[in-house]
C-alpha cells in the first residue's frame, strides 16, 4: 500500500525523485557536441532565473539556455506524458500492449502536420504543431466513434486504434507521395521519426503545463485505476464511476500524447515500455506506479536525447530511432519475462 | 437495508434476457437463485448489483432507485463477486483483498490502520492469511475465489451478491465457502448451480427459467420433483427430513432410443 507509508518516507521519496530529475536535466544540458561543465549549467540557470550575475562565456550560456535546457525540459515532459498515457491505457484497457500510439493519435498527428506542411491547409495561419494537434484530435475522435460502434469492449478500442492508425498512415503516405518534393519528403520523414532539434522555450510553456496537469489528473485517479485490476465490472462494484473515469483518463492521455507529438513528432515505445519497467521497480499499485513511470519516462527521454546528439559526431539522430533501438529489445525482454511468470 | 427488483426487463441485441422479474430480498436472508444455463441468473445479479441498468422496471435499494444512490454509496452497501474475475497484473493476495476498501477511501480519507485491520480480518475469514504475500498468478482457482470473497468481506457492505461462487472449487471448498458466507451476518443473494447446496444453505430459493422467476420460497417448498423436471429436464427424488430440510437425489435418465445414438448408427 502506498498510502499507509509514513508521511516522512513519502516526502523523502518525492524529494529524491525531484533531485534525480534535476540532475538528469543538468546532465542533459551539459552533454553535447561541446561539453559544458555542470557548474556552468547551474550558474546559467541562476543567472537567468534569479539574475545571480555570474560571469560566464556568453556562447556557453546561450547554448545552455537557448538550446539544450529547453530541449531537456521538453524531452522530460514528453517522456513523462507518454509514459503516463501508457500506464492509463494499459490499466484501463487491461492490455499490456496498449500505448498512446495504438489509439492512432500519433498517426493522426502526422497526417495533420503533413497536411499543413505540404498541402498548405490553413493558408499559413496554422503552424505544423497546431496541424498535428488537430490531426491527433480528429484521429482520436474517429477511433472513439469506431470503438463505441464496435461495442466498447476491451478489444474494440484496440482494433479501432489499429484501423485508425492504418487509415491515417495511408493518408500521410498519400499526401507525401502526391504533393511533396524530395526535400520536403525528407524533412517530413525526419519529423515523423521524432525530433527535438527545433525545440525552444515557447514549446516548454506548452509541454510543461500539459505534463503537470496530466500527472495531477492521473494521481487523483490512482485508486480508480487500481480498482480496474479485475476489469470494469469489478471496478464498478467497488464504487468507481467507470464511464466518467474512462472519459477523463482517455481524454487526458489523448491530450498529453497529442501535445507532445505536435512538438516533437512521433516517438514510439516510450508509452509501451516505460510503464512495464516502472512496474518491475515499484509494483502495480498506481499510487507509486504513476509517479515512478513519469520519472523514469522523463529520465529515459533526456538520456535518449543526449544519445541522439552524441552517438554520431556532428549529426543529430531522430530521437524516435534511439527510443526504438532501446525500446524494442526491452519490450521483447519484458514480454518474454511476463510470459514465463504467467 | 432492503434490495428489490420491480418488474425489471433486460435484453441484449433485441433478445430478452430478463422480462418482468420482481424480487424482494429480505434483510439477513440467504437467497439462492437457481436455474439452467441461460436462464438469466448472471444478468439478474448484474442488475441487482447496479452494474447494468434495467431497460424497464427498477431495482430499488431502501425504497430509492438503486442507481440514484451513486456508485460509491452503492458499493458501501452492496458487495458483488462476479464469475471468474481474472487479472494478469502481478498483485499479491493481500492487495487483491485491499481493493475491497476502495469505496471507503477518498482524497480526504486515505488508507489507515483501521483499513489494514479490516483486510487482516477478511484474509483470516477466508483462511488466506498464510498466502497474503503470494502473487495472484501462483494461486489456485479455489484460492483466488476465496480472495474474491475476502475482497467482498473487506468491503463491509451489508448485502453480498455472489454469482456462482463455487465454480471450479472442489467439494470441500464449495461447502466451506458457502458455510463461511452463511456465518456472516449479511444479506446474501447467490446464484448457485448445485441444488443440494441451495437446499442446505438457503433460506429461500428463486427458480429462474427463460428470463422469468417461476418459483420463489423455502427450499422445501420450491424444490419439487415436477418443477425440477420442468425447469432442468431432470428426474429426481426429493427426500425430506423432519427439520424441514430436503435432499435431492438425481436419477439416471432412461436410455435414449437407438436412432439418437450416433455410435449405434455408425455401426
Amino acid at each position: 500500500m502506498t498510502a499507509d507509508r509514513p508521511l516522512l518516507l513519502r516526502t523523502g521519496a518525492a524529494l529524491a525523485a525531484l533531485v534525480l530529475l534535476l540532475v538528469a536535466l543538468g546532465v542533459g544540458a551539459a552533454v553535447g557536441e561541446t561539453a559544458i561543465p555542470l557548474d556552468v549549467v547551474a550558474k546559467t540557470v541562476a543567472n537567468r532565473l534569479w539574475q545571480a550575475g555570474y560571469a560566464l562565456e556568453p556562447i556557453d550560456e546561450g547554448i545552455i539556455w537557448n538550446y539544450r535546457l529547453s530541449r531537456a525540459v521538453v524531452a522530460a515532459c514528453c517522456g513523462s506524458a507518454l509514459a503516463l498515457s501508457g500506464v492509463i491505457l494499459q490499466s484501463l484497457l487491461r492490455n499490456a500492449l496498449a500505448d498512446p500510439y495504438i489509439l492512432g493519435i500519433s498517426a493522426g498527428a502526422s497526417t495533420g502536420a503533413v497536411a499543413v506542411a505540404i498541402l498548405g491547409i490553413g493558408a499559413g495561419m496554422l503552424t505544423l504543431p497546431i496541424g498535428a494537434f488537430i490531426g491527433a484530435l480528429v484521429a482520436f475522435g474517429l477511433v472513439s466513434v469506431l470503438a463505441v460502434r464496435a461495442g466498447r469492449g476491451t478489444s474494440a478500442i484496440i482494433l479501432a486504434g489499429v484501423a485508425g492508425s492504418q487509415l491515417f498512415n495511408a493518408l500521410t503516405s498519400f499526401i507525401v507521395t502526391k504533393a511533396a518534393n524530395a526535400e520536403q519528403a525528407r524533412g517530413i520523414m525526419f519529423w515523423l521519426l521524432g525530433n527535438l532539434s527545433g525545440v525552444r522555450w515557447p514549446d516548454v510553456w506548452l509541454a510543461l503545463p500539459v505534463a503537470i496537469l496530466g500527472l495531477l489528473v492521473c494521481l487523483l485517479h490512482a485508486r480508480a485505476l487500481d480498482a480496474f485490476t479485475f476489469g470494469t465490472e469489478s471496478a464498478a462494484s467497488l464504487g468507481i464511476p467507470v464511464r466518467r473515469v474512462y472519459v477523463v483518463l482517455i481524454a487526458i492521455s489523448a491530450l498529453m500524447t497529442a501535445v507532445m507529438v505536435s512538438i516533437v513528432g512521433s516517438i514510439g515505445f516510450v508509452g509501451l515500455v516505460i510503464p512495464h519497467a516502472a512496474r518491475m521497480v515499484v509494483g502495480v499499485r498506481h499510487g507509486l506506479l504513476l509517479p515512478a513511470s513519469a520519472l523514469i519516462g522523463a529520465i529515459f527521454m533526456i538520456a535518449a536525447d543526449v544519445l541522439s546528439r552524441v552517438i554520431i559526431p556532428g549529426q543529430v539522430l531522430p530521437i524516435g530511432v534511439i527510443t526504438a533501438l532501446f525500446g524494442a529489445p526491452a519490450f521483447a525482454l519484458i514480454l518474454s519475462q511476463r510470459r514465463s511468470a504467467l | 437495508m432492503t434490495l428489490a427488483a420491480n418488474g425489471i426487463y433486460w435484453s441484449v441485441g433485441g433478445a430478452a434476457i430478463l422480462s418482468d422479474v420482481s424480487l424482494d430480498v429480505r434483510p439477513g436472508e440467504f437467497l439462492g437463485i437457481i436455474g439452467p444455463n441461460g436462464s438469466g441468473k448472471t444478468s439478474l445479479m448484474a442488475l441487482l448489483a447496479g452494474i447494468r441498468k434495467p431497460q424497464r422496471g427498477e431495482v430499488m435499494l431502501d425504497d430509492k432507485p438503486l442507481l440514484a444512490h451513486g456508485r460509491q454509496a452503492i458499493a458501501r452497501r452492496i458487495a458483488f463477486v462476479e464469475q471468474q474475475a481474472e487479472t494478469t497484473e502481478r498483485i499479491t493476495a493481500r492487495q487483491a483483498v485491499e481493493l475491497g476498501r476502495t469505496p471507503h477511501l477518498g482524497a480526504l480519507t486515505p488508507w489507515s490502520k483501521a483499513d489494514d485491520a479490516v483486510v487482516d480480518r477478511a484474509l483470516e475469514e477466508v483462511d488466506m492469511t498464510h498466502f497474503a504475500g503470494r502473487l495472484w498468478h501462483t494461486l489456485s482457482g479455489g484460492e483466488r475465489q476465496r480472495l474474491h470473497i475476502g475482497r467482498a468481506l473487506a468491503q463491509q457492505s451489508p448485502i453480498l451478491l455472489l454469482d456462482e461462487p463455487t465454480n471450479h472449487l472442489d467439494i470441500g471448498h464449495q461447502i466451506g465457502l458457502l458455510q463461511l458466507v452463511r456465518e456472516q451476518e449479511l444479506t446474501v443473494v447467490a446464484a448457485l448451480h448445485d441444488l443440494n447446496h441451495a437446499a442446505m444453505f438457503c433460506d429461500r430459493i428463486a427458480v429462474m427459467q427463460g428470463g422469468h422467476i417461476v418459483a420463489l420460497g423455502t427450499p422445501a417448498k420450491v424444490l419439487e420433483p415436477q418443477r425440477l423436471a420442468d425447469v432442468f429436464g431432470i428426474t429426481v427424488d426429493v427426500e425430506r427430513d423432519s427439520a424441514g430440510g430436503c435432499f435431492i437425489r438425481y436419477r439416471r435418465p432412461d436410455p435414449r432410443p437407438a436412432k439418437l445414438k450416433l455410435v449405434a448408427e455408425a455401426r
